[in-house]
């Protein structure tokens, strides 16, 4: 049974002002290798164990710095080097954009290095022994006492001294602390193969488990009752019919969208000047359109005036001016016409390029023309 | 120091009245700003028992006793406002349809009425936080405690509300046109940052020379040093999301404010302001020694008062000089004002007052403050 090793002396306290005294006579007596439990902080602890400060700010702001940084380089690459997308008009490298996951990205990294930092430097982990544990002692520091604890390890330890110390110091029990060195050992539980396999053996089944529910269960009935509608899909088959087809063909007399077909073919001009009218007002608007496509279609050939005195230099026969008798009196399906299908052969069509609401522009266009030429006095 | 900030405030006006005015709204919110942010802290500092700054508290009041002082700073910024203010000025409320529908809240008598609220409210709150506390000191009576906390906790929600509305009719209708819903905040959090470098520069400079009746530890000045950190960390937080906000919008009655201070000579006191509100105090404060650092708590405090007063000087002086940063005799003067007047208040108030609230049944707790 003695085999066992010493690991230290502890003592319990039953006030925390007495503890506090304690750890400074420890520390002022040259002790480095002693700790204080206590149920809950005890402020001016710090002070009196003589302890430096902690190393966990390093670590974390290190990791904030690694987190600032790489998310800055992060979105530096994707939106600005590898697949370079400008969002809302902004630069690819908007820096006030990045500013805010820059500003998370540091604080998470520092904030679970943090604790990554504490777990390893002040629990030892990977390491999940230690002397103290199952101890009576520990059982009344994480309940209503408060402890302190020399470990043998210390240069100055001598056990005899130390209880006496104690003692003196108004300890309420004092306590040696022996372990078994086994279960100290270097080969920690957490790398046994059997506590190994078992957590792949977890990881295994809960990611199959995932993948299959994600993947396989969310597909069957019921679930999929959205999914599963009476519709029919272009080009396939359909039971629903009995020619078997998915697709019907329209209705007859079925016009498309924009695709009003036109009635009168290049001999019924007198059809045309008597079944049309100009279905727009000679608003503003329509009037500026007017212009606008006048002079970019028709006054090439016909002039900015109408007055057949064309630009092209001869390249093209001259059309006869728009003021004439005839013309004035024509009907606003003439024009129409005319514009939709030519003329005589030698005016082409420009249905193509003019919509029918900008050939009526054009006409009222045109009529403010020959209303200009002709002003009453 | 004050006659010298006045005597050249009156040469300078005679150069440039209407400049003039300007430096006058700058001293009035900065000092406001420093004065409102110590009867905030009083008042913190009573709803949530805090015990750590109960020695200091005075400190705190002596400063928060520049409220009645704004008063008369206000008065003659009242007669000057057509020159400062857009609004105020018939000729353009009349072609501007945004200003003319802010009309109701944004004309001159409301301003007036609005302001001398508010600062009705702030003294009555001052008078009579400051009155119960001072009384502790002869009958140690803890009901005057209990008093106090209630009038705190019905101050601080009208805290909120009253500075919104002052930071915008003072600072934010200098661009009526323009709006931002987070003006408030902006600027308390220049108050709160301003008003601690003001009480920490007091607090810790008569410790340290030993004028202080009783001795506070490196503890007490931690607390004060992580509470400046963390308010210069607040001001660069709602700085940005102000910045941000507007920069990805880009609205044009938004970017209107922005605009100028991004170009020319402006962008650069805008870098500088960000420098010194934000990267130098962080810097210089992120240690803990560095909190506990008597010396440099007290450079960080006169830095951040410096800060606060760029940063007031950029809020309002675009709107003077939008193409390019002016400096001149008038700002001269409005820093030697600000600086003599929180000088000259705080000496007066300090005159027959006990430094310590001894009475305060908190006190021999704060004064065993332990981190």
């Amino acid at each position: 049974m003695r085999d066992d090793r010493l690991y230290g002396i502890a003592a319990l306290f039953d006030n925390p002002d007495k503890v506090l005294l304690a750890a400074k006579e420890v520390a002022e007596g040259g002790y480095k290798k002693f700790d204080v439990y206590t149920p809950y902080p005890l402020h001016g602890m710090d002070n009196a164990m003589k302890l430096k400060q902690s190393k966990v700010g390093i670590v974390t702001l290190i990791s904030g710095m690694i987190g600032v940084v790489s998310a800055l380089l992060f979105m530096w690459w994707t939106n600005s080097v590898d697949y370079p997308l400008v969002i809302g008009g902004k630069p690819l490298f908007a820096l006030p954009n990045y500013i805010p996951i820059t500003f998370e990205l540091g604080v998470l990294f520092g904030s679970v290095s943090t604790v990554i930092g504490l777990l390893i430097i002040f629990l030892n982990l990977p390491r999940n022994s230690h002397p103290l544990h199952d101890t009576n002692f520990m059982k009344r520091v994480s309940s209503d006492k408060f402890g302190i604890c020399i470990e043998a390890a210390d240069p100055l330890f001598d056990a005899n001294t130390i209880s006496n110390w104690f003692r003196k110091l108004g300890a309420e029990s004092i306590e040696e602390i022996y372990y078994r060195p086994e279960y100290i050992s270097l080969r920690q539980a957490i790398f046994d193969p059997k506590y190994i396999g078992a957590i792949i053996l977890v990881a295994l089944i809960s990611s199959g488990a995932t993948y299959f529910t994600l993947n396989e269960i969310l597909f069957m009935r019921p679930w999929t009752s959205l999914n599963e509608q009476d519709k029919v899909l272009p080009e396939t088959r359909s039971k629903f019919y009995a020619d078997g087809f998915a697709m019907r063909p329209p209705v007859e007399g079925t016009v498309a969208r924009g695709q009003l077909p036109y009635f009168f073919s290049s001999n019924e001009m007198k059809a045309a000047e008597s079944y049309m009218v100009n279905p727009l007002l000679p608003t503003k608007r329509v009037m500026e359109i007017g212009q606008r496509d006048y002079n970019t279609y028709c006054s090439p050939c016909h002039g900015y005036q109408g007055n057949g005195d064309s630009r092209l230099r001869g390249q093209f026969p001259n059309p006869p001016t728009l003021h004439s008798d005839t013309l004035r009196k024509a009907p606003d399906g003439h024009f129409y016409q005319v514009i939709t299908d030519g003329f005589m052969g030698i005016m082409p069509s420009y249905a193509r390029q003019i919509s029918p609401d900008e050939r009526w522009a054009i006409i009222w266009y045109i009529r403010a023309l020959q209303k200009s030429h002709n002003v009453k006095g | 120091m004050l006659i010298a900030g006045l005597l050249l405030g009156v040469l300078s006006y005679f150069i440039s009245s209407n400049h003039i005015v300007f430096d006058g709204v700058m001293v009035f919110t900065y000092l406001a700003s420093i004065g409102l942010g110590g009867l905030f802290w009083v008042s913190v500092e009573y709803v949530a028992s805090a015990v750590w700054s109960t020695p200091m508290r005075r400190v705190f009041e002596f400063i928060s006793s520049l409220i009645p002082v704004l008063f008369l700073l206000a008065v003659p910024l009242f007669f000057a406002l057509r020159a400062a203010y857009e609004w105020t000025r018939d000729g353009i409320v009349k072609t501007d349809p945004a200003l003319l529908m802010k009309a109701p809240y944004l004309n001159v008598p409301a301003f007036i009425f609005r302001t001398l609220f508010v600062l009705a409210i702030w003294s009555l709150f001052y008078v009579l936080i400051v009155r119960n506390s001072q009384r502790q000191d002869f009958s140690s009576d803890q009901i005057l405690t209990r008093r106090n906390v209630k009038l705190s906790a019905a101050f601080i929600p009208i805290f909120g509300l009253t500075i919104t509305a002052f930071s915008i009719d003072w600072l934010m209708s200098l661009a009526p046109d323009w709006y931002s819903t987070i003006f408030g905040v902006y600027y308390f959090s220049g108050t709160a940052l301003s008003s601690m470098a003001a009480a920490t520069i007091f607090v810790v400079t008569l410790n340290e020379k030993g004028y202080f009746p009783v001795k506070l530890t490196r503890d007490h000045y931690y607390n004060l040093g992580g509470l400046l950190f963390a308010f210069a960390n607040f001001w660069a937080y709602i700085a940005f999301s102000q910045f941000m906000l507007i920069w990805y919008g880009n609205l044009p009655e938004e970017t209107a404010w922005i605009a100028p201070r991004i170009h020319g000579s402006w962008l650069a006191i805008s870098v500088v302001l960000f420098l010194m509100h934000f990267i130098v105090p962080f810097f210089a404060l992120i240690t803990r020694s560095a909190k506990m650092n008597p010396g440099r708590l007290v450079f960080i405090s006169f830095w951040i008062l410096a800060a606060h007063a760029v940063d007031i000087y950029w809020i309002v002086m675009p709107t003077y000089s939008p193409d390019k940063a002016v400096f001149g005799l008038g700002e001269v003067s409005a820093l030697l004002i600000a600086a003599g007047v929180i000088i000259v208040t705080f000496a007066i108030k300090a005159r027959g007052v006990n430094l310590v609230p001894i009475g305060d049944p908190k006190l021999k707790r704060g004064l065993e403050f332990h981190l």
